[in-house]
């Protein structure tokens, strides 16, 4: 049997998965959160992620634990994320320090509230995307684990000696995601139900102090907690021993976030992409963008702000395959299935346990985004029919 | 009962040989969401990757074990690929090849060297 193969990646023998499968715990290299033990004993499967052994996925397995997040409630292991807490004398200081590396309006973000944003490069690319807490005398960034270093070195050559750069390792970070969730802290915490979406508050919840935000990263409702290292293993149990609440594993937290529509940095959005391709303009405020009171002032402004005005030559969609095959990250789209060029590419694909059937993301040249446009997808030398599809694949349950 | 490196379980029967996954391989993979399986009456190669198969890690390849014809290909992983973690090694085979040398099964692991193999 012949097969015209054009990988874009490495195809993989079943021998070389299982193998793999037994790989993650021989780096000695690797850091542990303060839940490692705890993820072990919970039959987890650890493997290595951005520095870090992580749990892949329990028992359960991926789409039991995709599914019982979208069901009830899953507890998530988000520690090797990098809390920072900026601090300046005067924290509106700080909050436009930070505004010169971000499109973001920091400083009209209210005490008590969150906004999702990303740090630029000098062509408009983006270098993390970051959540931005304004907890009254400090902001609270939680970025990405793989740019945690890159990060705080942005943050402390722009904004030191003026603002105060601190890491934050001495706190777990757990997020608690689903349409139970907030039943669930509510038997810890009765006044959790009184909080929406993006607020912040520092709680006492199973006798420690927890920097609670209402949000996550899987398109349900749910809330983030940071809390101290000696105390996040009791939390985690304290939650776990809920009949509501499972551990989920990174396999089921990407299959969330991608129906949620949600871009995973070094995949969705790079150094190379603009947020406005990316179709992250909403978290550009008006007053950043053009004939704002304070437009521009960030990196790479000029193109971002630019494309804002003018539309972007490419943007990031939503992709349904036809069949069942799944279109994984690298496959190559096509406005027709002679066509000789690419006209953009997958950058996050899989299955959808919720939606039961394959779903991607990727980039296409700006006149193929619309909504309903037919591509073809190259998988295994094949072009698969796929549609432009809206994002995100499933309806979020955030609590506004 | 014979085993591959590739985890795969090859049942002779006079000389048709039906193929699949072990139980042990389903389990790493983790959920089977998609399966692509050869044409019946496909001539195959050792070592030819004639199945697909996706879980929600990755994909990965079956390969051919044997030289031989595809003689019958289990329909039903197609519209139901979840079956290949519910009964890898039994109704969840994947197809049959009648092979021309049964002796070429010689070589692959028995029972009790497979599970050595996957203990190590």
């Amino acid at each position: 049997m012949t097969r015209a193969r054009v990988p874009v990646r490495p195809h993989r023998r079943t021998r070389d998965l299982v193998r793999q499968g037994n790989d993650g715990l021989s780096d000695e290299e690797l850091k542990r959160t303060p839940l490692y033990d705890l993820h072990v004993k919970l039959g987890a499967k650890m493997v290595p992620f951005a520095g870090y052994e992580m749990p892949v996925q329990y028992a359960t397995g991926v789409m039991a634990e995709h599914n019982h997040t979208r069901a009830k409630a899953g507890l998530f292991d988000v520690s090797h994320m990098g809390q920072v807490i900026l601090r300046a004398r005067d924290p509106q200081k700080a909050a436009l320090a930070l505004e010169t590396l971000v499109p973001v309006d920091v400083a009209g973000l209210a005490e008590g509230r969150q906004r999702y944003g990303f740090f630029t490069n000098e062509d408009g690319g983006i270098e993390d995307d970051l959540m931005i807490a304004n907890r009254g005398d400090h902001l609270f960034v939680v970025v990405n684990a793989a740019c945690k270093d890159a990060d705080l070195a942005r943050m402390r050559a722009a904004l030191e000696p003026e603002v105060t750069v601190k890491l934050i390792d001495t706190r777990a970070l757990l997020a608690l995601q689903g349409p139970a969730a907030e039943a669930v802290l509510a038997e810890h915490y009765p006044a959790i139900r009184d909080m929406r979406f993006m607020d912040v508050e520092t709680l006492p919840i199973a006798g420690a102090e927890c920097w609670v935000s209402r949000s996550g990263y899987t398109g349900e409702d749910g809330f983030e907690i940071s809390v101290p290292a000696s105390a996040a293993e009791d939390l985690a149990r304290a939650l776990l021993s809920h009949e509501d609440v499972l551990p989920i594993g990174l396999g089921a937290r990407d299959s969330l976030r991608l129906e949620a529509g949600l871009c995973l940095y070094g995949h969705d959005i790079d150094s190379v992409t603009s947020p406005v391709e990316a179709g992250l303009t909403w978290a550009i405020q008006k007053i950043r963008r053009s004939g704002g009171d304070r437009a521009g002032g960030f990196p790479g402004s000029e193109r971002v702000l630019a494309e804002v005005t003018d539309g972007p030559a490419r943007k990031r969609v939503g992709l349904q395959p036809d069949g069942r095959a799944p279109m994984r990250e690298g496959v190559q789209l096509f406005a027709f299935k002679e066509a000789d060029t690419p006209i953009g590419q997958v950058t996050s694909g899989g299955f959808g346990p919720t939606i039961g059937a394959p779903v991607a993301m990727g980039y296409v040249e700006a006149s193929h985004a619309a909504v309903e446009t037919e591509l073809f997808g190259e998988v295994r030398g094949k072009r698969l029919p796929v549609k432009v599809a809206k994002l995100p694949f499933v309806t979020p349950g955030f609590k506004r | 009962m014979k085993y591959t490196e590739e985890h795969e379980w090859l049942d002779l029967d006079g000389d048709v040989v039906t193929v699949g996954i072990t139980a042990h391989a389903a389990e790493q993979l983790g959920d089977v969401v998609f399966v692509e399986l050869p044409d019946v009456g496909a001539s195959v190669t050792r070592d030819d990757e004639i199945v697909v198969i996706e879980s929600v890690k990755a994909a990965s390849d079956i390969l051919a074990p044997l030289d031989g014809e595809v003689v019958e290909v289990n329909e039903v992983l197609v519209e139901e690929p979840g079956k290949v973690n519910d009964d890898p090694e039994g109704d969840a085979w994947f197809f049959k090849l009648k092979i021309e040398d049964a002796s070429a099964l010689d070589e692959y692991m028995d029972e009790a060297a497979y599970k050595a193999f996957i203990a190590d």
